[in-house]
């Protein structure tokens, strides 16, 4: 292949995993913007998601549609259960304090990780694809189901964009995150959107790993990538920003299939994780942030 | 009885104890012990830092894999005898901790721990980037020969038990001394009310400095240990895994005691030992404990009982 097509083949695979980490990141980055928790359980809800979509898609005899439209209903709703359940018995009782949450979900990542291990086991299982036409341009062919990928990812965040800012569900997360206090004077019942949060975001990546799975497969080891990168694009597109989150996770995305051409997996994490940790040093607001960790 | 007699009695006889233990235990639990002493020197070096200072890291497996491979690549590629090794692991724990410390210490709270933990995990990554050398995952082992210590044979069970004995020995002391001079109130000090100290005129970042080499220093001795006493160096003891562990024992034991690390070492290792009998998921058991921890016993096994009943519990 010409420079071109090889160009265009990769911008395409980068427009797919940018749409991916928007939706995960973004989860990551409402958590941290309302309720200044760092959850490093994140991954794990991905992870979850992506477990789930392929129970249910076995749950379903027929064809893979029915499968896959029944794991993007309940896949994320059970985790975003899960996730409120566990911000109600746990991150309340600990009134939120940084440090104790970050142990505290990093608990979390160990059970959800390894009841994960023992029920659905160490195996990598691949999900059917809905759909699998393929679009025939003049180099190469290309699968219709990652264009849906790509689209379903931005309706999606379209819609989060006007819940936000459009709905009284919105406006009631905004007032908790300006000011969670005054919110409560005001009769906001602060901690049920605090749960309702934890619970969208871990949602939000739970959906983001259904997208995923049918091109890469569930393993109970999966959250670890995702978990990363999106530290990386909520640190970079400054803490807590929504917008900033997405451009970030565009910007990363994108060039995450260019970077892996030219330097080996292990060598793009060292300096993805070393761009974490300097960023945080040098410019601990996140790179187009305004506020602090 | 003065504060410091009290401290003497104490840490005397818990290595007595331990010193006593040997004679008695069955083979299992005798090896298991031996373990459980150097980690317990992981454990301590890790609680300097958490429990005396307030520092809360997540990338101390850096420091502790330091020391391993300080130790374990000197004597695989420069034929160093074991006491040069054991010298090069502590010194490269110590540079590397002076470096974490320097950069790392310009933030705090939770950006301090995602530093840490960032640190931690990109040196994971370079010791699997370079796999030619440190064989990754996989890794290598230290063959018998290369683990005569000043002509003592580290091989042999009752050997091995007496070094880690030894080890914890100069630690716990280091410790328990370290907690009670000036220097040691300041870290209690800045652990309690940083402005405040900043106020009363110390300074604060040069103690914290301080404080992450210690801690650094006193993991990577017990990496190099680890190596050195049970044969194996390993990526896996550089993975996250490894920066949680420390943590957790501490918790469990009591942070800011000076033998809650020995004992929350031996709670969890025997934990562990028992349940992944039952399963292989014995990482639950680590999630678990780590949540009822935090929810339920912030001061962990003797932080309660100084709580309870014995207040003067260094």
């Amino acid at each position: 292949m010409d420079l071109g097509p090889y160009l265009l083949l990769a911008s395409l695979e980068g427009a797919v995993a940018a749409a991916v980490l928007a939706l995960t990141a973004v989860g990551l980055s409402l958590v941290f913007g309302v309720m200044r928790v760092v959850n490093v359980a994140h991954g794990e809800f991905f992870m979850l998601g992506a477990v789930l979509a392929w129970w249910f898609a076995s749950l379903v005899a027929g064809h893979p549609a029915f499968g896959f439209v029944l794991a993007l209903i309940c896949a994320p709703l059970i985790a975003a259960v899960i996730a409120a359940a566990a911000d109600y018995f746990v991150l309340k009782r600990l009134n939120y304090d940084p440090e104790a949450t970050i142990v505290a979900t990093i608990g979390l990542l160990y059970i959800i990780q390894q009841t994960v291990l023992m029920t659905y086991g160490p195996d990598a299982r691949p999900v059917e694809a809905p759909f699998n036409a393929r679009i025939y341009l003049p180099w190469f062919g290309y699968s219709t189901y990652k264009f849906f990928v790509i689209g379903a990812a931005i309706v999606l965040l379209i819609g989060v964009w006007i819940m936000l800012t459009k709905t009284r569900i919105g406006l009631v997360l905004r007032a908790s995150q300006l000011d969670s206090e005054m919110a409560l004077a005001f009769g906001i019942k602060v901690d049920q959107v605090y749960a309702m949060v934890f619970g969208l975001g871990a949602g939000l990546a739970a959906m983001a790993a259904v997208l995923v799975v049918p091109i890469q497969q569930a393993h109970y080891l999966m959250g670890g990538d995702p978990l990363l990168l999106s530290f990386i694009v909520v640190i970079i597109g400054g803490l807590g920003s929504i917008a900033g989150t997405v451009v970030a996770a565009i910007l990363i995305g994108m060039s995450d299939g260019i970077i892996s051409v030219f330097f080996s997996p292990t060598l793009a994490k060292i300096i993805a994780t070393l761009l974490v940790a300097f960023v945080l040093i040098f410019r601990p607001t996140g790179l187009f942030g305004k506020r602090s960790i | 009885m003065s504060a410091a007699a009290k401290s003497v009695w104490l840490h005397g006889g818990v290595i007595t104890l331990l010193f006593a233990l040997q004679f008695v235990l069955p083979a299992y639990h005798h090896g298991n012990l031996a373990r459980i002493m150097v980690l317990a020197v992981y454990a301590m070096g890790y609680n300097m830092l958490f429990g005396y200072t307030g520092l809360l890291s997540l990338g101390h497996a850096l420091f502790f894999a330091a020391g391993m491979y300080g130790l374990g690549l000197t004597i695989a590629f420069l034929d160093f005898a074991p006491s040069p090794a054991l010298l090069s692991g502590i010194i490269s724990a110590l540079i590397v901790s002076a470096v974490v410390g320097f950069l790392a210490l310009r933030t705090t709270g939770v950006a301090f721990m995602i530093v840490t933990l960032m640190f931690a995990q990109a040196g994971f990554l370079t010791i699997l980037l370079f796999g030619e050398y440190t064989r990754g995952d996989e890794g290598f082992v230290i063959q018998q020969p290369e683990r005569v210590l000043a002509g003592i044979d580290l091989t042999t069970p009752g050997n091995r038990y007496f070094a880690a004995l030894i080890l914890f020995s100069v630690c716990l002391i280091i410790t328990a001394r370290v907690v009670q001079t000036p220097f040691g109130k300041v870290l209690i000090a800045i652990r309690e009310n940083e402005d405040r100290a900043r106020m009363l005129g110390y300074d604060v970042l040069r103690h914290k400095l301080i404080a992450v080499i210690i801690s650094g220093t006193m993991s990577g001795a017990a990496g190099a240990a680890y190596a050195l006493l049970f044969g194996y160096v390993g990526a896996s003891f550089a993975a996250v895994q490894y920066s949680i562990f420390p943590l957790l024992w501490v918790l469990l034991g009591g942070a800011g005691t000076t033998i809650g690390p020995l004992v929350g070492t031996i709670f969890m290792f025997y934990l562990i030992d028992l349940s992944s009998g039952l399963t292989s998921a014995y990482m639950l058991i680590a999630g678990v404990t780590l949540v009822l921890l935090t929810l339920f016993a912030r001061q962990g096994l003797v932080g309660e009982l100084r709580k309870r009943a014995l207040p003067w519990l260094p």
